[in-house]
Order: structure tokens, then sequence, then C-alpha cells
């Protein structure tokens, strides 16, 4: 028996992510494994409560992103209860969407993905951070990331009652409209947030593009999976964040499924590993083959560059431009370049930041007709919107008395399991060879995880710095032969 | 003088409480210069072994969020309550148990037959379910033990304090920090936070009727909430009067009722009973059919009036023999 390498991302020292890698007696890559070791059993809690306090109690999956869940659960119990919220409702539950996309994919950009590059991938460790971002791009950037952040983020306050688990969502719409003023300051701040998602797009320009480096490692062979995809496009196949159709392409980029929410049980399905409490979801109609690509493989991506993949472009002008831009550097589409999420996601912070705009124009968004009272008995309903971190399904069945007798949640992180344990073993056995670990590994690996921004018990990136990783080596007696870290042991 | 040491950890928590620190936004830079941060997994690289090198009781204050339900967490618990001064429950989930301890109403094997199970995406005719150990072609791999029941802090280690809330808002935990580095503070075991009734503060009060006097319940959904009036006088249950003040009336902001996120007040260890108490003294119907009907009218009251506080409840869970906490 070889060697065996335990990488525990220290952020999830209680246990939500923990990648095992094991070589061979030649010191190559064997295999690896990504593991989640939690399990909160949301889905059977579920169980026996009253439907209308989902959208309340599904949000605690995830305090990074409880905004998505909270939408996602108000959406399916608008299927349920059989009503269509009014079309001022609608609009206020996507700009909350927008504002939540918009500070949560700057978030990443600054603070995790974002200084691998902007500081870059082999800087000293102690500087791939948010201070070795601002101190590459300038001591004021700090302080705008803050304060659009802040700004960003109060709209879901204001609107939602709390930005942490906003409360406001109810079947048939929401519980408080919109005012005058705050109309105004909003707008302001949308404005704001288009000139800052341009800026944005102009580092990762200005830093990444230009630098053949940095776009060798885009476009290279270690962060490639050749996957189907999938996202929710509207009636154009255009990009939709809250709303619409799911589309699932495949690896070549043709139209594989199109379908409503309410199908998603014909195309998707999950599999079971005794190694992992997270469950892995695949195409049903290709099938599980394994952790592998391939059009003979029914594991698929979500999330920014999946959506992007699975459209036909964007609905807001400026982040089509981007768009353009992006496929035509990365030599068309689908684009299987796991790194390119980055850029995706940028491409969708503009467009999340034009369309808060275009909803706050809309005049329908001060109508006080945001509630319509259900009336039918409640069934069964399906709520899918795009999280930042891919296509979140949540799923209900309900007695006649709407008390909650099944619930199927498929998170959106959990859309790319399968991916993720991919994108790690190929970075693994792309850097390790002849049982030599070198100090590069780390952060290739880190590399190609962190690219898909993940989210695994709920809560990796919140907060100023990266995810740091520690990679142990262990002999097969289990004693630690070789420690590396990130930072600097305090 | 040095600074005094201080650890953030989270259990099975959902994240949102270490977004409560980054939403401090400017004030977290104070709070960073004011203490030396010893152990913040989110942020810092801090092993366990690390912790165990340091002195018992040499972090000043630990604050803990989440509920206690994997053999990891509880060993984590334990040694920071060992290495700390003070332990502080940190959030909702900590205090009480919070939402994820509406999972006491399961048992872990319910929770297994769903998630892998009967679920309608799960394909599974093997019927494999996680494993502690699975043997691997190239060796083995461990999971951690999931517990049948989820513990408020208190229930595994001795805590402090508490400061209360899901998530717990920017003003309080400022408080708790200035009183613990000017060294002011109120008797172990206090709650920092008000204790008087979310009521007691509420902007809605003024529409309140002398006498509270209800005959039906309307659950929120099935009925236009007036954004002025109180949504007991309603008949919406909102557990305002059972629930511990200093949110900032945040879901009432929304024109949502208050779900009990704070617990209770001082007085009271049983969060749900005080709160159906208080309910029943607002009841005025005196026909047994209506009343009846009236009970009919919201098929779950447990979760509804225990939704943040079943864990830490007299009850605590649905019976079944209990587990042994391995100290």
């Amino acid at each position: 028996m070889g060697q065996r390498i335990t990488i525990d991302p220290i952020t999830r020292l209680e246990g939500h992510g923990k990648i095992e890698i094991f070589l061979d007696d030649k010191g190559d890559v064997a295999n690896a494994y990504f593991q989640v070791p939690e399990l909160r059993g949301f889905e059977k809690f579920a169980e026996g409560r009253m439907a209308e306090e989902m959208p309340r109690i599904t949000p605690k999956i995830c305090g990074v992103c409880p905004t998505t869940h909270h939408l996602a659960s108000t959406k399916a119990l608008d299927d349920l209860f059989h009503v269509d919220p009014p079309r001022p409702a609608k609009l206020i539950r996507e700009l909350i969407n927008s504002a939540f996309l918009t500070e949560d994919h700057a978030l990443h950009f600054y603070f995790l993905g974002g200084p691998d590059f902007v500081v870059g991938p082999d800087a000293p460790a102690g500087e791939r951070n948010i201070l070795g971002v601002v101190a590459k791009v300038g001591l004021e950037i700090g302080g705008y990331v803050i304060e659009m952040r802040k700004r960003i983020r109060n709209i879901i306050t204001v609107l939602g009652g709390r930005v942490i688990h906003p409360v406001c969502g109810l079947p048939g719409g929401v519980s408080k409209g919109l005012t005058a003023e705050d109309r105004e300051e909003f707008l302001k701040t949308a404005e704001d947030a288009i000139e800052f998602a341009k800026f944005s797009l102009g580092i990762f320009g200005d830093v990444v593009l230009k630098n053949d480096t940095y776009v060798n490692l885009i476009v290279g062979d270690v962060y490639k999976h050749q996957t189907y995809y999938m996202g929710l496009v509207d009636e154009n196949n255009k990009v939709n964040l809250y709303d619409g159709d799911v589309r699932v392409v495949t690896p070549t980029g043709e139209e594989f499924a199109k379908f409503k929410p309410q199908a998603y049980t014909e195309h998707i399905a999950e599999h079971v590993e005794p190694w992992s409490y997270i469950k892995y979801p695949y195409l049903k109609n290709v099938g599980w083959k394994g952790f592998v690509d391939g059009p003979d493989s029914g594991v698929y991506r979500v999330a920014p560059l999946a959506r992007l993949n699975a459209s036909d472009g964007m609905a807001t002008p400026l982040a089509q431009v981007e768009y353009e831009k992006m496929y035509e550097t990365l030599g068309g589409k689908p684009a299987h370049n796991t790194l390119a999420y980055h850029w995706a996601r940028l491409v969708e912070l503009l467009y999340s930041a034009e369309r808060m705009k275009e909803l706050l124009e809309d005049d329908d968004i001060m109508s006080d007709n945001i509630r319509t009272i259900p009336t039918e008995t409640p069934t069964e309903g399906v709520g899918i919107v795009e999280a930042p971190r891919g296509t979140l399904i949540h799923h209900y069945k309900t007695d006649e008395r709407g008390v909650i007798t099944m619930a199927n949640l498929i998170v959106a992180t959990v859309g790319n399991s399968a991916a993720i344990c991919m994108s790690i073993e190929r970075a693994a056995r792309g850097l390790i060879k002849g049982g030599n670990v070198n100090e590069g590994l780390l952060n290739m690996v880190e590399m190609a995880f962190r690219a898909y921004d993940p989210c695994f018990g709920c809560a990796t990136h919140s907060v100023p710095g990266e995810m740091p990783l520690v990679v142990e080596v262990k002999n097969q007696d289990g004693e630690v032969v070789e420690r590396l870290s990130q930072f600097v042991d305090g | 003088m040095a600074k005094p040491k201080v650890a953030i950890y989270w259990n099975a928590s959902c994240g949102g409480c270490e977004e409560a620190w980054v939403d401090l936004n400017e004030d977290i830079l104070a709070v960073a210069d004011a203490v030396d941060i010893v152990l913040w997994p989110v942020a810092l690289d801090f092993k366990k072994s690390h912790v165990e090198a340091l002195d018992d009781g040499e972090i000043a204050v630990s604050f803990l969020n989440g509920g206690v339900r994997t053999s990891e967490q509880e060993e984590w618990s334990h040694l920071l309550r060992r290495k700390s001064g003070l332990i502080i429950a940190f959030g909702a989930c900590a205090h009480l148990g919070g939402i994820p301890g509406l999972a006491n109403f399961y048992t872990k094997d319910d929770i297994f037959e769903a998630a892998y199970g009967y679920l309608p995406t799960v394909e599974n005719k093997e019927g494999t379910t996680p494993q502690l150990t699975t043997k691997m072609p190239e060796g083995e791999l461990e999971l951690p033990e999931i517990y049948d029941t989820v513990y408020p802090l208190d229930q595994i280690i001795d805590v402090d304090y508490y400061i209360p809330g899901c998530t717990v808002p920017a003003d309080l935990i400022m408080e708790a920090v200035t009183a613990v580095l000017k060294g002011e503070l109120p008797p172990k075991g206090s709650v920092l936070a008000p204790s008087k009734s979310l009521c007691d503060e509420c902007d809605r009060n003024d529409s309140k009727p002398d006498k509270m006097e209800i005959t039906e319940l309307k659950r929120p959904h099935l009925t236009f909430m007036d954004p002025e009036k109180c949504f007991l006088a309603e008949g919406v249950i909102c557990m305002g009067p059972a629930t511990r003040a200093g949110c900032g009336q945040r879901c009432i902001n929304a024109n949502m009722p208050c779900r009990g996120c704070f617990g209770p007040t001082d007085d009271v260890k049983d969060h749900g009973a005080k709160f159906l108490s208080a309910l029943a003294s607002i009841i005025e119907i005196n026909d047994p059919e209506e009343m009846d009907r009236l009970v009919e009218s919201i098929p779950d009251p447990s979760g509804l009036s225990y939704m943040y506080s079943l864990a830490s409840s007299l009850l605590a869970r649905k019976r079944f023999e209990r587990e042994t906490v391995k100290a």
C-alpha cells in the first residue's frame, strides 16, 4: 500500500469537506476522494411542518446563500398552492435575487477566487488573499468593495427584513412592497453596481487576460472536463437567474434537454456512495457511469460557466458584450475550462447589476398589488432558482392542510459534487508524480475546487482570506511524513 | 499588555453566524485590532493541534456557534471549554438548538431513510448508506459519527454566556465584545440581550386593543397582513409575547410575524410552552366545537412554537431511548 494524503480544508474542521488522495507504489495518484462528512437532515425534519413556514426554515441550510433558498422555497409554494403572484411581487423577488447574486459574486472575486489570479497562483501564500488584492490594485479598492457590498446587501435587508435569512416570501407574493424613497436609493445603488461590475471585469482583463501564464492556465488541460451543463433560461434561451426553464446542453453544446421545473425528476437522479454524506446528481437519461466526463457520463455541471454554456447569451446589453468576448477568447462554446468559472462569474455580476436597474426602472415594481391569496387546496410544488453556486431545486408535497409530507432538495453546490471530485483528482494527478508533493500542489488543487465557489456545509467563503488547506502526507502507518500549509503558523 | 486571545468556532451551523461577524463591516477591523484571534477556521489556519498546544484557560473567550450533532463537534466543544476562560454560546443554534434542532422530531435512521432512500431523485437499488469506515481499493475512508439528537451547547459543556438570535445582530456582538474587553460582564449564565419581550418594544404596540381577544387563528399566507397592526390581535401567530427583545424587530419590519429566534426571556425555561400559554390567555372562545376548529386550524403547533427551541425544551426531542453523550 502506498502513501496517503489528507487534504483537510481547515474551514471545515468540524467536517463539511475533506479530500483524501491515495498514492500507488510508484508514488503516483491512485485515486482521490472528496468527502462531505456532515448531514443535517433538513428534508426529513421538514416533514410535519406547515408549508408556509418552509421559506423561513430552509434558508438555515446555508447562511451564506439563504436568499436563494428563501426564493426557491417561496416559488415551490406558489406551485404547491396553485397561485400565480402578481407581477410586482415577482419583480421584487427577482430584485432581491439579483442584489444577492451581485454582492455574492463580487465577494467571491475579491475575497476568495480572485486572489489566485490578481495576486498570482504562485505568489507567497500569505499574500494570496484580499489584502494581497488590495496591495496589487490599490488601497482604496478594499474600502470600495466593502462599501458596495454593504449597499447592495441593504436592498435585501430593507425588502427581506434581514440580509441573513430573509423572511418576506409567501406563496402568491411578498409581504412588503417598495417605497419611493427606497426605490430612488436602490436605483443609485444599481447604477453604481454596474460601474463596479465593469471595474471588476477591467481588473480581470488587465491582470489576468494580459498575462500569458494565466491565460495558459485557464485554457490548459489540468482544469478541463468535458461535461454536460445545466442552467435556467428565459424564452429566448438567455440566462435567467430567477425563473424560466431548465436547459441542459451536451459536452459539444447541443441542446440535450429543456424542461419545466416540475419535470426535474424525469431528468435528474442522485447517486449514493458509502464514503460521503453528500449525494451525486447526474442526468438520468444518460446514466451514472462513475466519476468520469464525456458524452456517455451523466455528470453535469452547474453555476456560472455552466449557465453561460447552457444558454444562447445574456439578456442585458453590457453583459452580452462580455459574454461574446469570453467565448471568443476561450475558443468557442461550450467552454470546458473550469478556471473560466471565475470569468463567467464576472459576466453574471454585470448581468445581475444591469438586471437590478431594469427591475427598479419598471414602474410596476411600485404597485401595492404584491400578493394573491391562495384559494386552492395545496398538493405538490417545485421551485427552481439559480443560486450563485448553481441550480437550486426545492420540491414539496403536502396533505390537504398544507402540512409537508415530502421535501426533496437538490442544493446548488451538490449539483457540482461529482465534477468537483473529478477536478480535484485531475489536478492531483497532474501534480503528484513519483511521490513528490510540491508546495504548488496545495494551491493548484485548491484552485481546482475553488473555481466552483463551493459551499459545502454552506459557508466556506465569507471572510477575508481564502479557504486555507492543510495537506498531510502520511505513510501506511498513518504517521505524518510531511505537512504543508498555506498560512504561516501563528 | 498582551491582547486577550479570542476564538471563534462553528459546530453544526449554516455559516450565517460567520457572516454576522463579517457584517460588522468596518467594525470587524476594530475588533481584530483589540484582540488576538487565535482560532477562526473560516479565515485562519489553525489546526486542532494548535489549540491543544495552548495552556488551559489561555483563550480569554471563545464564541461558539451551531448546535452539536457529531462526535467531532463534541470533541471540539470540550477542547475549547478546557482552553477558554469564558465560553459564549453564539446565536440561536448554540443557544437553543435552532432550526436544525427540529431534527429532534426524528432519529438519524429516519434522516438516512429519506436522504438515501425514498426521496424521488435517489437511485439507490443497493440501499447504500454512508458508513463510518469504507474500504476502498486504495485504502480506508472515514466519516465522523452523526448523533440521533441535536444538542444546544450547554447540554455538552458548561456555558458562561449566551448571545441570542438567528443570526446575532451587529450591535449585540459589539456590546458583548466590549463587555468582555472591559470586564463588565453580568452574572454567569446571562443572556447578553434585554430581558423584556419583543412585544414590549414592538412598533406595533400602539395598535393593540386594550384587551386582546381572538376568536380565530389565521395562517400568514392566507390573510393580508396590515403593516401597522399587531399580528396577534389580527389572529396571526406571532411569537412576540414569549420571545426576548433585542433583534431590532427584523421580521416585523418585513411585515412578517416573529418566530422566536431570540428564545425566551430570563425567567422562562420552556419557550414553546410559554408561548402556548400566552396564546391561550387571549383566545376568547367558549364553545368547545369552535375551540376544536381553532386548534385544528394550526396543524403543527409544536413545530411552530418550538421552531428554534425544540432541542433546549423540557421535551428536548421526540421520546426514544436517549443515547449517552460521550464525555
